[in-house]
This record gives structure tokens, sequence and C-alpha cells, in this order.
């Protein structure tokens, strides 16, 4: 098995595991961010150039280092290899450039955007972009569309980023949408007179890393961080029927697929899961679900309540060894 | 007069007609490699040294010999004749005037390849060259170079001509493949290289149309003999489209090493300069080249003359040379400004740029827009130093070589030239035909 060096962990993974996927394996800090790729699509990755790692040594066999940073979504691994990451300035001023360049035409409506607060460009903006803008013309802007009856597309605010494309060519029957133009007016597009209406359309809002592709019918309820998250599945013959039920009390404001530490999904859902089941007698509610990001969602009231009652006795056992020390100390 | 073998009888009436062409020698290399074994034809063109033509310079032989045998699958080969980099027309030359010539070269490449179907790919707007191509093909399968059992050979051709859609990013050979298979013309993300998965996910080699036009020269006569033309590791001849300042634009065949002093101002080339004015500068090989101001064109740092050759023209690295490239061959008097003419390059890539990797969808257009700003007098000497920001975050983290090519031109220039921008933004008023450069949707937001 390759042999890989990460800012200095080491780890060994299986044959032609990206440097990106090797990486998660390690986890913590050294983990590129990444925008375009997802995991459970193939063929992701690759565009948005958040993920760029410098290769110091190409291989033990070739030990010379790539010539430009890679993208490490899509670079398997070689034995051998050492990578940097957050120890290279120079790939942490790259990541910063792409940062940059991704926010000039972003409209930066977070306050009535619905994706705030688990929005990916929110969080890579927070940890690796500038406080101010250098851009000074005006944004480019396109009009808000419609695509089918669940989904409403801002193209101002996408970055093209094709998961909603592979979502369409792997996990639906039919793709009626794609890039059209090129260069920065490239805009995603359902083809003419097609509207997206497929029973697995709805995953294209999960995959979106921004809120270029929102809900339809959960635009401007609430924001993600006034719902409780709640685990919940039902059986459903289209799909695994696991999905996450954001409440708000006993309603239901809306449906969505679970999302793992990376915010990725691993199982989709389908559209009758998403959007007709909206009363909670239609599920089985398993409890809380815990949002491992780093996210409003989970830094608000609402926690999974084991971990909090175990963090609590793990503190009160502390306090009373210390007590108890401070006592025989006397 | 030096020595010619792509343009040889060039001006001879006729000559992209069968009949013509065969009567001054054409097809004898082709009947030549047919009597030799396909690895024979890879070893001449490796003994060659031959370079790709293309920009890149990569030896030729080196890339046919890397391609992948897996079993029962099919080889390509595909010629990239989707010429659009500014200021380069020397394919589009050679193709209208000897479409024989590429055909030839295309049948000995297939043959040493294993390919039985190739492909040229050629720029849309280029659709009367497709209509003489098309007809020097349909001669050459009437004639027996094409189709079944080559000349009694075994070996099967096909050859066809695709035209693009007018794209320059279809001229990257991924890009390409992509267009060439029905899709949208998005650069692949290497590795895996074409000659391991090209066309079809089956082995390919892309070439550019020089480069297969020379392989009939360097088979008729030998790699040995081929390499003897030109200066160390820059064998053999190459076309330069020569256009700009100078009296005798066209395309000329050079043999790779000759001054670029004399390449500008002798008779039997560019002639000098226009009406007698200074040079000023000179960008050598297409438009994403470093552009060169003269005294670093004509001698290279440590003052030898420069000579057109891989090597010489990018001696002293970025910080004082450029590259052969393509071999667009641009010069420019003193009465040109740098900074409109770079706004023009800028303006090409941000139109050009596919838009799949956000540093050059965005940082291309964030440039022009710079650019157009200093243009008409509303620069600081702050967005000097943003341009050099941004194309320093463009360059080498993009997908494909066109991040590159549009941060190049505005690195080299303003390495070079930064005094003329400085002019432009202190003294706005000075600047001719502001008004012509106007566009009212697009001005900074103030």
């Amino acid at each position: 098995m390759p042999k890989v060096t990460i800012d200095g962990h080491s780890i060994e993974v299986p044959e032609g595991t990206t440097i990106l996927q090797a990486a998660r394996m390690i986890g913590g800090e050294i983990v590129p961010p990444a925008m375009c790729y997802y995991s459970s699509l193939k063929g992701s990755g690759g565009y948005c150039r958040t993920c760029i790692v410098r290769v110091a040594q190409g291989s033990a066999k070739d030990p010379r280092p790539m010539p430009k940073p890679v993208a490490s979504c899509r670079t398997p691994v070689m034995d051998g290899m050492v990578v940097e990451n957050i120890t290279s300035p120079e790939v942490l001023e790259a990541r910063k450039g792409v940062v940059e360049f991704l926010l000039i035409n972003h409209p930066l409506d977070c306050p009535v955007c619905d994706q705030a607060g688990e929005c990916d460009l929110q969080n890579l903006s927070f940890a690796h972009g500038t406080e101010k803008t250098r851009y000074e013309f005006p944004r480019r802007t396109f009009e808000k569309k419609d695509i089918g009856n669940y989904i409403k597309l801002h193209m101002t605010r996408c970055i093209l980023c094709y998961r909603c494309v592979k979502v369409a060519d792997q996990i639906t029957d039919e793709r009626v949408h794609g890039v059209m133009n090129r260069g920065d007016v490239a805009e995603i597009s359902t083809y003419i007179e097609k509207a997206v209406e497929n029973d697995f359309s709805g995953n294209m809002i999960d995959v979106c890393p921004v809120g270029a592709l929102t809900d339809r019918t959960y635009r401007f309820k609430s924001r993600v961080w006034f719902l409780n998250p709640m685990d919940a599945h039902r059986d459903c013959k289209k799909c695994s029927g696991k999905a996450v039920l954001w409440m708000h009390g006993e309603e239901i404001y809306r449906v969505t697929a679970r999302k793992d530490q990376n915010a990725e999904v691993k199982e989709f859902i389908c559209n009758e899961c998403r959007y007709d089941k909206k009363d909670v007698k239609q599920w089985v509610v398993e409890g809380p679900r815990h949002i491992d990001r780093t996210s409003v969602i989970s830094a608000n009231h609402y926690e999974d309540l084991n971990s909090l009652k175990h963090a609590i006795g793990e503190q009160q056992k502390k306090l009373q060894e210390k007590i108890t020390q401070k006592t025989s100390g006397i | 007069m030096a020595r010619k073998l792509l343009l040889e009888n060039i001006d001879v009436p006729g000559i992209n007609s069968m009949e013509a062409y065969r009567a001054h020698g054409g097809y004898a290399a082709l009947e030549k490699a047919m009597r030799m074994k396909p690895a024979e034809i890879v070893e001449e063109v490796k003994k060659s040294g031959l370079r790709g033509r293309g920009g890149a310079g990569f030896p030729t032989g080196m890339k046919w010999s890397f391609i992948a045998n897996p079993p029962g699958v099919p080889h390509y080969l595909i010629c990239n004749a989707d010429e659009s980099e500014p200021g380069t027309f020397k394919d589009r030359f050679l193709m209208q005037r000897k479409p024989h010539l590429l055909i030839e070269g295309m049948i000995i490449s297939s043959f040493a390849l294993g390919a039985n179907t190739s492909y040229i790919y050629i720029r849309g707007e280029m659709l009367y060259v497709l209509h003489i191509l098309e007809k020097a093909i349909q001669e050459a399968y009437d004639a027996g170079y094409l189709g079944k059992n080559i000349l009694g050979s075994g070996f099967d051709l096909d050859l066809y001509v695709h035209p693009g859609a007018g794209a320059y990013i279809c001229g990257e050979e991924t890009g390409l493949i992509e267009s060439l298979e029905g899709k949208r013309g998005n650069p692949r993300i290497k590795p895996p290289f074409p000659a391991v998965k090209g066309l079809w996910d089956c082995p390919t080699v892309v070439n550019n149309v020089e480069t297969i036009a020379a392989v009939v020269p360097v088979i008729s006569m030998g790699g040995d003999e081929y390499a003897k033309i030109g200066i160390g590791k820059s064998t053999g001849t190459k076309l330069i489209s020569a256009c700009g300042h100078i009296n005798k634009p066209g395309v000329y065949e050079i043999e790779l090493g000759l001054p670029v002093e004399e390449f500008i101002y002798s008779d039997q080339y560019c002639g000098g300069i226009r009406g007698g004015r200074k040079l000023k500068a000179v960008v050598a090989g297409g438009s994403s080249v470093p552009i060169l101001p003269s005294d670093l064109i004509l001698k290279t740092p440590k003052g030898e003359p420069r000579l057109m050759s891989y090597e010489s023209l990018s001696d002293g690295g970025f910080q004082s040379g450029t590259m052969l490239g393509s071999g667009g061959f641009i010069a420019m008097d003193e009465t040109t400004s740098i900074v409109k003419n770079l706004w023009n390059f800028t303006r090409f890539y941000h139109h050009e740029s596919c838009g799949q990797c956000s540093p050059c969808r965005e940082g291309t257009g964030w440039m022009e827009k710079v650019l157009h700003k200093i243009l008409t007098g509303h620069g600081t000497i702050k967005d000097i130093d943003l341009l050099w920001d941004i194309q320093g975050k463009i360059e080498g983290k993009t997908i494909c070589p066109l991040g590159d090519a549009a941060a190049w031109p505005v690195a080299s220039a303003i390495r070079h030239f930064r005094a003329e921008f400085e002019e432009y933004v202190k003294n706005p008023s000075k600047i001719k035909d502001v008004k012509h450069y106007y566009r009212l949707h697009d001005m900074p937001v103030i």
C-alpha cells in the first residue's frame, strides 16, 4: 500500500486513493477545503482549485517535486509522496487567491440567502478569505429562474462546481440541464423548454455548495439555525428512506438527505421523501442529528443531549478530582 | 537561400492537386515509409530530434513512444489544426497551399502509431480550408493512399476532417478530444494523458499540423540527415508567421538557429521595420508568450545574439527570455502602445476562457477590466500592482495552459514596460483615442 506524508502526518492508503481522501483519513486541520469535489459522485472535482496542494516529492522512485500546485481531489497518491498543504505559505497564498476569485462575482447576499449557515463558500471565505474585496467593477448578474416545480436557480451565486450536472448524470434517469456559454458568462441552464422533473432531482439542491439551487418549498421560511435537525427514516421503495427532518416544533419545514462531516451526502433520497412527506407521523424519528461541521447550526443552543451529559459528567469528574487533590494536600 | 522542406514548391501552380504534388516528388516518402516497419519510423522521428511545432516543443518521437498498448484497443492520431493563437497563421497557409503534404504526413504517422482511424480537427472559422482538405483526401482515396490495404502493405486508414465551432480552448489537446467526441470543449484533468486515455478513452496522439507535415521530410531524408539542420536540440526547419509592423509580413520557413536580427532586418525575411522606424518590442511565438523589448529580443542578457531556436529564445527564463511557441512572430514599432496591445490580448483570453476552473474564469475577466480601466485613464498605481498580483494567482493554478497563456503576457508587459503603465496612470490626458475604448456598462463603480 502506498504511504503518503501530508504536512508531516504519514498514512498508508489503498492504491488509487487521492491526496484529498488520504488527508480526510488523517483528519484535522490538514484537510484541504473542497468546493466541487464530492466523494459520492464519479468524476467530480478539479474545477474550483481550492484544494490545491504542493507536492514536494512525487514518489519514492521519482523524488522530484511537481512543478505546479496540483488539485488534491484528482491526484492519486504515490508511494513515498510528500505533500504540503498548510505548511506551505505558497499554497495558502494560492488558496486565498482562489477564494478571492470565487467571491469577486458572488453577490454576497448571505443575509437573504437560504443556504447561509450551511454554505461551503461561507465557511471557505471565513477560513481563507480576506475581509475586503479588491474588485471594484459591477458584478456579473443573471435572472433568477425556476427550473422545475421544486428548484429555484440563482445563477448569480453559482460557482460552477458541476456537482448538480454530475448528480443529474449519475443519479437521475435523464439530464436535462447543463452548462451553457463559456468563460465568466457560463451558466447552468436547462435545455430549451425543459424542466428538471425527476424523482431524484432534489439531490441537486443538497449537493450545491452555495445557494445557487434552493428548495422552492422551503425558500424564505426560516433560517437553518432556527430549526431542529432530526434523523428519521421511513420505508421507501425508491430510496433508502434515511433523511434529516428540519423541524420547528411539530412542523417539518424541509427534508434533506444526511450529510457527513465533509458535508457530503452518501445516500441520496428521492423527491417523494423530500417533498411529499411533510407530516411527522409519516416518519420514524430516531433522534437529534449532530451537525459536525463548523457551522452556526452546531453552535446554537440545540445539541445532542447524550454527548452533552457525557461532557458535563467529565467536567464534574475533573472538578471532583481537583477538590480531592486540594483536600488531600492540606 | 535557406533550405526549404515544408514550403518547397509552394508557389507551383496547382500544387494543391494530387497530380502536381506527385509530379514534384509528393508521396515518395509515403512509399518509402510503407516499406519500413512502424517501429523504424518512430525511430527515425526520434533520431531527427523533431519537436512539437504547436507551441510546447515536446520531442515528437518521445511523445509517440509513450502511447499505451493495451491489447484489443485501437489507437488514434489527431492532427491539431485548430490554429487560433493570435499572430499565428502558418498551419492555415500550409494546409491551404499544400494539403497533400499534411495528408501524406498523416498517413505515415498513423502507420507508425498503428492508428486505423485518424482525424484532422480544423478550426471552425477555416471552413474553406476544410473544403480544400476534403478534396485532397478524396484524391488520396482515389489514388489508393487511403482506404483499405494502402499500397499493398495491408494497412488500412480512414482519414476524417472535423471542424470545430470556433473556440480557442479546443486547441488544447484534451479540450480538442472532448470536442471531437461531441461534448463541450472543456479540457480534461491530467493525468491520465491522451497517450493512455484519449479519444473514446483509447490511446491517442495529438500533433500539430506542422509537426505531422515535418514527418514527411524526416522520412524522405532520414532522421540523421534532418537532425543536421538547425542548432543543438532545435533541429530542422520551422514555419514562422511574421506580422505586425514589418515591411514583409508572411509565412517564412527558417532553419532553426537563424539570428533574430537577421530574421527581422534581412530582405529575405521580414525586410525591416515599417517606415524605417525603431523596433520597440517583439512577441516571438504567438500572443501567449512573454513580450520582450527590442534590446532583449536581439541580444540575450549575456550579450550573445539571440537566435530563433527553442533554447536561445528561452535563455534567461521569464525574467529576460521568452519562448519560440507556435511561431507567431509579432513585431511592434516605437509607435505601439504596449498597454493597448496587452488589453487586446487579455480581452481575447477573457473571451476564450472555457469557464471550467475558477482562477481563469474569474481572473481573465478581472485583468481585462483592470487593464481597460488603466487604458481609459482611470487607473491608479495600485491597479498595476493588482494586475501583477492577479496574474500570479492565475499562473500555474489552472487545469489547462490557457491560464498561463493569459498570465504570461500581463506579467512580461509589466516587467519590461512598467514605465508605460505608470505614464497612463499619471498623465491620463495624454492617452490617445480614449473615447474609442469607452464602454458604459463596464466602467468602475466610483
